[in-house]
């Protein structure tokens, strides 16, 4: 039986962000149900989650690499590019999306020439969508940086992001 | 789940399709109805697999509730009333093997599995001679990297047989589920190719276990992938021994 645990893996490199992400194991005692909270850190010291890290996460907490990776890629909070200096989260659930955010989405993708869940080529700015901000009385809504903003116009949302970009 | 207890179950009565029938405690909906003959179809659902209630064709009606259960992941009642065969169920199962079809790109006369497939017998068996239901036409690819098998994401249903059946009884949970929604897709390891994969066995157990084409064997012709499922019903019964 592979029973012998509580004990850390070799870290990825010498990068002290490693230490974060094990301490956090250790905090959990490396059990398998602490995957999403390690992956949280992950998250959270690296802005992204990558291969080797899902990969390290995995075998250190013997959860298979298949079910480590399907978690990663299910929850939209988790994700496998480099984020940008700045995130706009458009809002694409019910209200919002007959409120219009299709549009305010489509004015973002224009005026950055990228696509949504892509990243700026200079880091600037990443666009995502989400299915639903839980504010659909301020529809049609957006996060800017953590901030929400409602009764959003795409020329509004075009400015904002354009703003970032000339930073 | 079926299972082999060895402790006495107290007996529950209750009536399918206007038939009575008993079964024992913990026994589901879907268990007493094959028993008793009884056809309800099912494609997530396979005997000696953990069940997931995922595909929901196996959905019925049970008198006084107003929601469809599914019968796979259901336990019998005393005194419940099961219809199996009414006109809305046989409209949202024909609804559901549409959305099936549409949603990947299932090409049966080019196919493998065409006549072993359990996806198109279903489809002939409910009687869908028509799709009305606009096709995604997903762009989704195949993996023959393995040396032995190939996975068709074109041709899979996401009824996680797969990664039941490696995580369950072959023990190596090389298969899950990466994505959402329509971009969900069943991966292997790292969603790195099936041949790099360096929890995969070799069982083979996934392929014979794929209710579609999406696992198949490598030199196989049109029709000629017919699977074996003989091995599941001994190799379950005999990790429950094992495990106690």
């Amino acid at each position: 039986m592979l029973k012998t645990k509580s004990k850390s893996l070799p870290l990825p490199s010498d990068d002290r962000r490693w230490q974060l992400v094990n301490a956090t194991m250790r905090r959990h005692g490396y059990e398998a149900d602490a995957l999403i909270e390690v992956l949280h850190s992950v998250q959270s010291a690296f802005g992204y989650l990558d291969r080797d890290a899902i990969q390290f996460v995995a075998r250190s907490l013997r959860v298979p690499l298949s079910r480590a990776y399907g978690v990663a890629t299910f929850y939209e909070h988790f994700t496998m590019k480099p984020k940008g200096a700045h995130t706009c989260v458009v809002c694409m659930g019910t209200a919002c999306y007959i409120k219009g955010t299709p549009a305010i989405l489509n004015g973002i993708e224009t005026s950055l020439s990228i696509h949504e869940g892509e990243t700026t080529a200079d880091s600037k700015v990443s666009l995502l969508s989400a299915r639903c901000l839980g504010a659909c009385g301020m529809a049609p809504a957006a996060v800017f940086d953590g901030e929400m903003v409602g009764k959003l116009s795409t020329e509004d949302a075009v400015a904002r992001v354009e703003r970032w970009t000339t930073e | 789940m079926k299972t082999t207890t060895q402790t006495m179950n107290r007996v529950k009565t209750l009536k399918i399709d206007d038939r009575d029938v008993s079964g024992s405690e913990h026994q589901t909906i879907l268990d007493v109805a094959r028993e008793n003959d009884i056809f309800i179809p099912t494609l997530c659902h396979i005997d000696g697999l953990s069940d997931i209630g995922a595909c929901r064709l196996c959905v019925v009606e049970i008198k006084g509730s107003g929601k469809l259960v599914p019968a796979c992941a259901t336990e019998i009642q005393e005194g419940m009333e099961v219809f199996t065969q009414t006109e809305a169920l046989a409209k949202y199962r024909k609804l559901i093997l549409e959305m099936l079809f549409t949603e990947g790109n299932h090409i049966c006369s080019v196919c493998v599995s065409n006549g072993h497939c359990e996806l198109q017998y279903l489809a002939a068996r409910l009687g869908v001679d028509h799709v009305h239901l606009p096709y995604l036409h997903q762009q989704r690819t195949v993996d023959a990297s393995h040396e032995r098998f190939i996975v068709d994401h074109n041709r899979c249903i996401l009824c996680t047989r797969c990664v039941r059946v490696c995580d369950e009884i072959e023990g190596a949970h090389t298969w899950d589920v990466t994505g959402r929604g329509t971009k969900a897709r069943v991966i292997t390891d790292l969603n790195q190719p099936w041949g790099t994969s360096e929890t995969c066995t070799g069982c083979s157990k996934c392929v014979h276990i794929c209710p579609t084409g999406a696992l198949v064997e490598k030199g196989k012709s049109v029709a000629e992938m017919s699977k074996r499922r003989e091995f599941l019903p001994y190799l379950t019964s005999m990790r429950e021994k094992n495990n106690g």
